[in-house]
């Protein structure tokens, strides 16, 4: 599973929808996306990686348009940890 | 209906120990943010708080009676000491001995729990201390503080998480006014900067790691206090009668529910509570020169609520508008205790204390945040407002004597 494939299967769930319906192009707010659901999404994506992602509600340059800016975002993290 | 007045303050803050010290540092913007301390807090990543670091408690209570007593029940008990001795209250007083004890709560016994909880999943053991139920209920400090003064009237907590304070202010004035009650003591506490409850503030990411800027530009978000604020409220005539001190007039009370969403607010639903607080007061906007604002000092809440006060103010002139929390940091259950206290000395003493740390007020906000010190000016009568999660809006009422 690549990471944008794990990152739709996060946020379809999180949206309770069928990850077919998603793409790296995916624009999260159009797709439903509520600021509890960037908050809880973070959060997943920080359990399934094992990454700590910088995320302030009060920061509007944090935020998330698309699948692929989540993706990349998590590709960052990851080249950051340490390799096992 | 019976008119209300303060006649006692106390507080215990970041800021200082007594009512005295805490409105001087608001009233002159020093915040008393700082580095956070928390036991067992080494995974923390927030590096501040609005802490009591000042505070000991070997100073106010015996060793033996510490086993009962959570540090958010502590504060209840020191700033309630300092109302009832503010306000020159008779402990024999048939009036003061039936006098309910009403306030606000947003977790209680919070550091209790966490020590218990750390026991047991941390350390493995299988028994926690006995005193841990007694300690950690929310309703420990209106009880133990009833027990330390000889109150005996009605007495409960009351939650509604940041609007606590004010909702246990606001029906302890509707007790006095309707004449349920002579006196009363009123007010909120909490003290909750534990490492569970500090995890999962950072877990709805809206806490700042810098400061807490309300309605300014550089904002990043709220920074959590702790501290108790409590006020002797009084029926006129008699407080007059006695010849106690009144530092204002408390005159009217609203509130409502958004029936919306959990964490966010509704501007309109902000505005009808200060509206039902003005209508409650009798009085009309013109008549409301300051708003101590909720000013958390996260984005929505400067934006929604300053949206609010617009409304509510539709076709008068706007009200000054300053937030406590970037001195006192927010106080959750405590937090409208404070601002209540804050609102009756800023009517007592004429001076609208300032928006601390707002560097950059956003000019898009169309208010006056009183960010450059505190202001000297006439004003009749004030609202402080306090907006909670879970969508609860409570609104104070105060006029100067």
């Amino acid at each position: 599973m690549t990471t944008t494939e794990k990152v739709i299967a996060i946020v379809a769930a999180q949206l309770q929808r069928d990850p077919a319906e998603f793409s790296a192009d995916t624009n999260l707010q159009e797709a439903g996306f509520e600021s509890i659901d960037v908050i809880e999404t973070v959060f997943a994506l920080e359990e399934e990686f094992g990454i700590d992602i910088s995320f302030n509600a009060n920061d509007e340059s944090d935020s998330f348009a698309t699948v692929r800016e989540v993706a990349n975002v998590v590709e960052a993290e990851l080249a950051k940890k340490p390799s096992a | 209906m019976r008119r209300v007045a303060i006649t006692g303050l106390g507080a215990i803050s970041a800021a200082g120990l007594t009512a005295g010290e805490t409105w001087a540092a608001v009233r002159d913007g020093r915040s008393a943010i700082g580095p956070i301390d928390c036991k067992r807090g080494e995974r923390l990543t927030v590096p501040i708080a609005a802490q009591a670091r000042a505070y000991d408690p070997a100073s106010y209570f015996p060793q033996r009676r510490m086993s009962m007593l959570d540090r958010f029940a502590q504060f209840a008990i020191v700033a309630a000491r300092e109302a009832f001795a503010d306000a020159g209250l008779d402990g024999e007083d048939e009036a003061v001995r039936l006098a309910p004890t009403i306030l606000g709560i947003g977790v209680g016994g919070i550091d209790t729990l966490d020590d218990a909880f750390h026991s047991v999943y941390g350390q493995g053991h299988s028994k926690v201390h006995p005193m841990t139920i007694p300690r950690l209920m929310c309703n420990a400090a209106p009880s133990l503080v009833s027990m330390d003064l000889g109150l005996k009237g009605m007495t409960y907590a009351l939650a509604s998480a940041c609007a606590s304070g004010t909702h246990a202010i606001g029906t302890a004035f509707h007790m006095v006014r309707g004449g349920a009650a002579q006196v009363a003591l009123t007010g909120g506490t909490e003290a909750c900067v534990t490492y569970g409850t500090m995890l999962a503030w950072e877990a709805l990411r809206v806490l700042s790691y810098e400061n807490c800027r309300p309605f300014s530009r550089n904002r990043s978000g709220l920074v959590i206090g702790e501290g108790a604020g409590m006020l002797v409220l009084e029926e006129w005539d008699r407080a007059h009668e006695r010849g106690a001190h009144i530092y204002a007039e408390m005159i009217g009370f609203g509130g409502n529910a958004d029936a919306g969403e959990i964490t966010s607010m509704d501007k309109d639903n902000a505005a009808e509570a200060m509206r039902l607080a003005m209508r409650d007061a009798g009085l009309p906007p013109e008549a409301f020169g300051y708003v101590n604002a909720h000013g958390t000092g996260t984005t929505m809440n400067d934006k929604l609520e300053s949206a609010a006060i617009h409304l509510a103010f539709d076709g008068a002139p706007k009200p000054l508008v300053s937030s406590s929390k970037a001195v006192l940091g927010h106080c959750l259950g405590a937090a409208g205790a404070l601002e209540a206290l804050v609102a009756a000395k800023a009517l007592e003493e004429q001076i609208v204390p300032p928006t601390a740390n707002c560097t950059e007020p956003e000019g898009e906000l169309g208010l006056d945040f009183v960010p450059e010190g505190p202001r000297s000016t006439n004003f009749d009568a004030c609202l402080s407002n306090s907006f909670a999660f879970g969508g609860l809006n409570a609104v104070l009422a105060l006029r100067r004597v």
